[in-house]
């Protein structure tokens, strides 16, 4: 099993396609870091246009945690996109080339082979989100410095102390792997069908923004199937940055606003990752493969 | 008619002796507070903002005289009322450049204070208007108020501990009305959340902001610098 995922691990960092996705980060990123420490004052005014009527707020507020957050808003809606580019491709691929049906005569069943191009992917995907953290987090404190973290949501606004922000980006980053291995899981699932590359890839990117569309439109029709579908709870990460507050209106230290909402995510990507390998492998097995 | 005479000059030279009798009080307030050049301090600030989720956070207070007063979280973000936190008593009674009416007495937390209006006489003045509340006595400053041109009206409640002999106090209160506050979705990428929203009886009930500073520790006299207040 192991000789396999090595050999799925080679064929996908061998493809110069794979370091799109990491170019592409690395220059998104690389264009923010670089915009916000020229002229990260104006967006930070522009963003306290309406607190500042009756606050002021003291201190660096555009520091390297504020940075990230800014970058994972923008970022994770987009990765999913690069993360289908390989996962969608991982059997389609195969047999585009010609090469799934000789794949299929090596000792190993069809499931063992599935398993092993599933944990591939899963490997480039997961590298994917390190290479993200390791610039968005890592490097944006290395030139912005750390401080608390200032969050301006859409009524509140929540102070985070400096102690208090890594391990939230820890629990961020890792609820995000879980997100795009789902997204990769629904790539890898439709790329059973197909011959060409093409199809799953743009049918994973068309899924996803189609369910992205019905969980965040607020129409009372679409309410009964939000909590079911994978996109509603993409997003959770940002529930680790909401703190909970006393009956007293101060901060809990540590504590996280909503902690059964990430509890439930959790849950249903898990659901949506068996799923999809579990009907991958179902139908692959019975899957006649003439290519 | 001469009766008529004799109470008007009695109404007036009451007047006078009582308008002295402030004048001289807020001026012994204000010779005590004068006992401060400059001072540090360590306090923790609450923030209690309707619009607002921040932990209690340690914070230090610089002033110097005439009227630079900074307060800086350590290494951190602090918020604080706009224009409001740097009206401190000292900077209040600063300058000799007011008109101090008396206007009464009143009781604060359980203490006879007096209540003096001071009116500036400067016209650029941000201040309208202070109303102090003085425990007599003691020569401390209770509570203030202070209504300003820009930044509307503040109220700082003042208690006091082991610096009362500097009139210094050990937990100051301020309350200060807030605006509403909204960002739109598009700005903070937000359009997957589904908060409920806030009804209007919560929002007036939370109208008004309060920030609290409990000091621990005071450095009296012993010199800030003025890059502190940059």
């Amino acid at each position: 099993m192991w000789t396999i995922i090595q050999i799925e691990l080679f064929k996908i960092f061998r493809r110069p396609r794979t370091y799109i996705a990491f170019g592409a980060i690395a220059a998104l990123i690389g264009i923010i870091q670089f915009g916000l420490k020229l002229d990260g004052k104006s967006y930070t005014d522009f963003l306290m246009k309406d607190i500042g009527g009756s606050m002021e707020i003291e201190g660096n507020v555009l520091n390297g945690y504020l940075i990230c957050y800014i970058m994972l808003q923008l970022l994770l809606v987009h990765v999913p996109l690069l993360v289908a580019l390989i996962a969608a491709d991982m059997i389609s691929g195969e047999a585009n080339m010609g090469t799934l049906r000789l794949l299929l005569s090596k000792p190993y069943s069809r499931t063992e082979l599935l398993l092993a191009k599933f944990f591939a992917a899963t490997v480039y995907t997961l590298m994917l989100l390190v290479w993200l953290a390791f610039l968005a987090l890592v490097v944006s404190i290395w030139i912005f410095g750390v401080g608390d973290l200032f969050l301006m949501k859409s009524s509140y606004v929540v102070l985070l102390n400096e102690a208090d922000v890594f391990w939230r980006y820890t629990g961020a980053f890792c609820f995000a792997a879980l997100a795009m291995v789902t997204v990769a899981a629904l790539g890898f699932f439709l790329s059973i069908f197909s011959e060409n590359s093409i199809g799953p890839i743009v049918a994973t990117m068309s899924i996803i923004v189609f369910f992205t569309i019905l969980s965040t439109l607020n129409i009372p029709v679409f309410n009964i199937i939000k909590p079911y579908l994978f996109t509603t709870h993409l997003n959770s990460w940002k529930e680790f940055f909401d703190i909970k507050v006393s009956d007293t209106n101060d901060a809990i230290i540590g504590s996280i606003q909503n902690p059964q909402r990430i509890i439930n995510s959790v849950f249903v990507l898990i659901l949506h990752i068996v799923g999809f390998v579990g009907a991958s492998i179902w139908v692959f097995n019975k899957k006649d493969v003439l290519s | 008619m001469q009766k008529c005479f004799l109470f008007v000059l009695v109404f007036q030279l009451s007047f006078l002796a009582n308008a002295q009798d402030i004048n001289a009080l807020v001026k012994r307030v204000k010779t005590k507070l004068d006992l401060v050049n400059d001072y540090e301090a360590d306090g923790n600030m609450k923030t209690d903002v309707i619009f607002i989720k921040a932990p209690i956070g340690k914070v230090k207070v610089y002033f110097k005289k005439p009227n630079h007063f900074r307060l800086k979280k350590n290494g951190g973000i602090s918020l604080l009322p706009k224009g409001g936190v740097s009206v401190n008593m000292s900077s209040l009674i600063a300058t000799n450049d007011f008109v101090a009416i008396a206007a009464g007495e009143s009781i604060v937390n359980g203490t006879n204070t007096k209540v003096v209006k001071l009116l500036p006489s400067n016209d650029n003045s941000d201040i309208v208007l202070t109303t102090l509340y003085i425990d007599e006595p003691n020569l401390l400053v209770k509570k203030a108020i202070t209504t300003t041109k820009e930044n509307g009206t503040y109220e700082m409640e003042m208690r006091y501990g082991a610096f009362a002999q500097y009139g210094l106090p050990e937990k100051v209160i301020f309350s200060f009305n807030t605006k509403d506050y909204k960002l739109p979705k598009g700005v903070t990428l937000e359009f997957d959340d589904n908060e409920k929203p806030i009804s209007d009886a919560q929002k007036m009930k939370n109208r008004k902001g309060r920030v609290e500073i409990t000091y621990s520790n005071y450095i009296i006299n012993k010199g800030v610098s003025d890059s502190m207040f940059k």
